[in-house]
């Protein structure tokens, strides 16, 4: 057997060189150790960032973020125009795009109109044939309401496409860069159809992106290769690898042993040994997120401004930066994080003085303080790595103050929707921006629609004076005047006080020393069409 | 013997029902559900939320959904992971390979080691040999398997850089997944050294899974042993002029293997119990890490279906070490 074995293996080294040549010498292989696996190969149905990350390299939407940023830049749609009044978008498509095949499917003609209706109808309609294909719940689709905005989707010809909105949305653009508004073909949707294996378009994924897939070993690894007909700037590396580890320190080990050039996700406690580590170098940037202590604006007494302002001033925020984020956070004092535009640099945050919060908390009459509940998360999130470590240094200021603070907290997902039901006093909760937008932060987190019991928002917030302004902001399309009043915005919420704003995470990528080329995205994605290796 | 067949095999029904009773009522217990898991800050529409709570069943009554199910498991379906949409069925298939290879490769590591182990330890009763291994053995068997992968790792992976840190093998290779066994894949796979990198990899992951039942092996091989080497059969043999080696070998092991054969059946559940963490901690592809990830998603089918799948498997490797016993020990079979 093992002289059979080194024969074939013999023979096939030797054809392999013959045939290859110097080019298998030189191919480049970049290995990135990621935390998860992905539920399948379509953004469309999934909401994770992990299930993001593995289909990036395989599709392409409309429009794309450019790398390292939230502006947008042209996808499969070269240009669009809109109306003046902002309700009809033209796009006008890339007529280069080719599509990637898999071993049953080879496409017969390039991206087209009918790809861009197939992929938002298989969203939006129910009579869609792909509608109810792989569970059919679309929760990014109807998160950025689109079912609400849309009117219709229209072809104008082969290369051009109609979209007519029912009011005007600024952030649309935007939304059409996230990862769910991926364009999918519909030749290989209509090949899989009439073979009676519709669902296999989403494990078995065929796009227009920079890498194909070559193979998916369930939980272990996912291989791609660098897509030949791909119509933007050609990946550096030959063959992008996702290793997928689950546990930090495991992921970590691979990447000193040179296992993996990027890991994704360290352990905040090993960040000084990563940085000491000559073979290797540390990016960071501070992430598209919030994490606060939201009070429940329609709930005594935090209907009261005084009460709110007071407890701003009681926390020591510093402290617990320190104690908790460590070095991988940054002090927020407006409810948007300083990356994103329309950032308001003049909003001065509260101090930490005890003594005008106590006497703020006289005048709102609780000279004595009050009795009141404080909720943390019982999980690490992006935004705050240990809620119910901040919640005991917040207890122990506000009981300087005479705030006696009970802690609670819930298995995840029940602490969500409790806090969305409004049964909280004070909240600990947060938010990671989905496309780069302002409005994507204060109309979830800080609207009216949103404060609704059962409604995202868990401060309940719901002013008038704010609300007028981040509705106008989102109607008109010029960026310099919506960054005007989402300034305004922003000097509003800072009066009001609906949250005790906590931090904004700093995001951490560990790679190789000879990995070059890497661009972080605020949004928190991760991207390899323009990675080298040296 | 076919009696005793027909009893082994009736008392699997109860099992069977109290297997999927208990793993539908805990995971049922866990709160939250499949839907709220996935929603995350952004929380969902109440509208939205019925919809989809209706399209899983999660608004029937608990008896009705306990029903529901053991009819649908009845009829040999288990229904479709809630996260992937793929059926049970076919996700164990893909993944139970891994796990077999890892558990049969801890086995043989812990019977190859444990076994000769214990019958020196037997041999040199009250030895500092012998208590030096029942001190380590005691330790092995209580050593969380957490903290000893990691550890390993630490040693082997990343400061002596001997063996690979996990995965099944080199990222670099490219093996088609013909039978799953990655051992038989690599072997016949185009590509040179596939398999020396398949063999390393499962170094590690086999220690820290076969650690457990190495130790409890020994420990049984021991006892048995002495228990054998006090009887007369052994004197005799002694006093027939026998080797030493001859009469612990052949006369005495023997004899010793009944229980501990017992034994080795026991450990193909606390294998798989084990693998579960073996595996999160190597990012070994297997059903183990399958579960857990099922676990934090809510994925009730899967949950249900491959806690259901395993207690088969176990009670099937129970099943068939109670016949051998019998066949063995006739004593048993009234």
């Amino acid at each position: 057997m093992s002289k059979f074995r080194s024969a074939l293996l013999g023979a096939v080294a030797l054809a392999g060189f013959a045939i290859a040549g110097q080019a298998t010498a030189q191919a480049k292989t970049l290995v990135y150790c990621s935390e998860g696996a992905p539920e399948n190969f379509n953004p469309m149905i999934n909401t994770t960032g992990t299930t993001f990350d593995a289909n990036k390299p395989i599709y392409d939407r409309l429009i794309n973020f450019k790398p390292g940023s939230t502006e947008v830049e042209p996808g499969l749609a070269e240009k669009w125009d809109v109306s003046a009044d902002g309700l009809t978008f033209v796009f006008h498509l890339r007529h280069n795009a080719k599509w990637q095949s898999t071993k049953t499917y080879k496409p017969t003609h390039g991206f087209n109109a009918d790809d861009v209706i197939f992929s938002f109808e298989r969203q939006w309609k129910d009579a869609n044939p792909y509608h109810k294909v792989s569970g059919g719940a679309y929760d990014y689709f109807n998160d950025m309401s689109m079912p609400d905005l849309l009117v219709s989707i229209d072809k104008i010809d082969d290369y051009t496409v109609k979209f007519v909105l029912k009011k005007p949305q600024a952030p649309f653009l935007a939304n059409l860069a996230m990862d769910f508004a991926a364009i999918q073909s519909k030749e290989y949707a209509d090949t899989l159809l009439k073979t009676g294996k519709p669902e296999l378009i989403d494990q078995e994924p065929v796009g227009t992106g920079p890498f194909e897939l070559v193979q998916y070993v369930r939980d272990a690894t996912i291989r791609y290769r660098a897509f030949p007909g791909y119509w933007g700037a050609k990946p550096k590396i030959d063959t992008l690898v996702f290793s997928i580890n689950k546990d930090a320190a495991v992921r970590l080990a691979k990447l000193r042993a040179n296992e993996c050039q990027i890991s994704v996700f360290p352990a905040p406690a090993d960040l000084p040994s990563i940085k000491a580590d000559k073979t290797l170098q540390l990016l960071s940037q501070p992430g598209l997120n919030i994490g606060y202590l939201a009070f429940n604006n329609q709930k005594p007494p935090f209907t009261n401004i005084k009460v709110r302002q007071a407890i701003n001033m009681a926390i020591d925020k510093k402290a617990i930066l320190d104690a908790v984020y460590q070095g991988a956070g940054v002090p927020a004092k407006n409810l948007i994080p300083p990356s994103l535009w329309s950032y308001n640099t003049k909003v001065e945050d509260y101090k930490y003085d005890p003594a005008a919060a106590k006497k703020l908390l006289a005048e709102a009459g609780f000279p004595d303080g009050f009795e009141t509940d404080l909720w943390a998360m019982p999980v690490q999130r992006p935004y705050n790595p240990d809620a119910k470590r901040i919640g005991e240094l917040m207890q122990s200021d506000l009981a300087k103050v005479g705030i006696k603070a009970k802690i609670v907290s819930y298995e995840w997902g029940e602490y969500r929707k409790r806090v969305q039901n409004g049964e909280a006093g004070m909240a600990e909760l947060g938010w990671t921006g989905d496309n780069g937008d302002p409005d994507n932060f204060f109309v979830p987190l800080a609207g009216c629609a949103a404060s609704r019991i059962g409604g995202g928002s868990a401060s309940k917030f719901c002013n008038p004076e704010f609300e007028a302004l981040i509705q106008k902001a989102a109607e008109i399309t010029n960026q310099s005047e919506r960054a005007k009043l989402y300034e305004q915005a922003q000097v509003v919420m800072h009066r009001e006080a609906p949250f005790f704003l906590i931090a904004h995470s700093v995001v951490y990528l560990p790679m190789r020393a000879n990995v070059t080329g890497y661009k972080m995205s605020p949004l928190g994605a991760h991207e390899f069409t323009t990675v080298d290796l040296k | 013997m076919l009696r005793f067949l027909l009893r082994r095999v009736t008392l699997i029904i109860p099992t069977f029902i109290g297997v999927t009773l208990a793993s539908f009522l805990l995971i049922h217990a866990v709160p939250g559900d499949p839907i709220e898991v996935r929603v995350g800050e952004h929380g969902i529409a109440p509208e939205r939320l019925a919809i989809l709570r209706h399209e899983f069943g999660l608004d029937q009554p608990l008896w009705k959904q306990f029903a529901d199910y053991e009819v649908q498991v009845a009829s040999g379906h288990l229904g479709a992971s809630t996260v992937t949409h793929q059926p049970v069925w076919d996700e164990f298939l893909t993944l139970f390979p891994a796990t077999v290879e890892l558990s049969v490769c801890a086995l043989i590591f812990a019977l190859v080691i444990g076994l000769p182990l214990g019958v020196i330890a037997a041999v040199k009763r009250g030895t500092a040999f012998d208590y030096g291994l029942m001190g380590v053995s005691v330790t092995g068997a209580s050593m969380p398997i957490f903290w000893w992968g990691l550890m390993m790792i630490l040693v082997f992976s990343v400061s002596l850089g001997w063996t690979p840190v996990a995965g099944r093998i080199g990222d670099a290779f490219f093996v088609e997944p013909w039978s799953g066994f990655m051992l038989i894949d690599s072997w016949f796979s185009d590509d040179d050294g596939a398999f020396a990198s398949a063999v390393s990899h499962l170094i590690l992951p086999t220690i820290v899974l076969g650690t457990i039942p190495l130790a409890t092996i020994a420990r049984m091989t021991r006892s048995a042993m002495l228990e054998v080497l006090g009887d007369d059969f052994i004197r005799t043999a002694r006093a027939k002029g026998l080797s030493p080696l001859r009469v612990v070998i052949v006369h005495a092991l023997r004899n010793a293997l009944i229980p501990v054969v017992t034994v080795i059946g026991l450990q193909v559940g606390a294998l798989l119990g084990g693998a579960i963490l073996t595996e999160t901690i190597f990012a070994w592809p297997g059903v183990g890490h399958w579960l857990i990830e099922a676990i934090q998603r809510r994925d009730y089918p899967v949950l249900q279906g491959g806690t259901l799948l395993i207690a088969v498997l176990v009670m099937a490797v129970n099943l068939g070490v109670d016949v051998t016993y019998g066949f063995l020990n006739p004593r048993i079979r009234k």
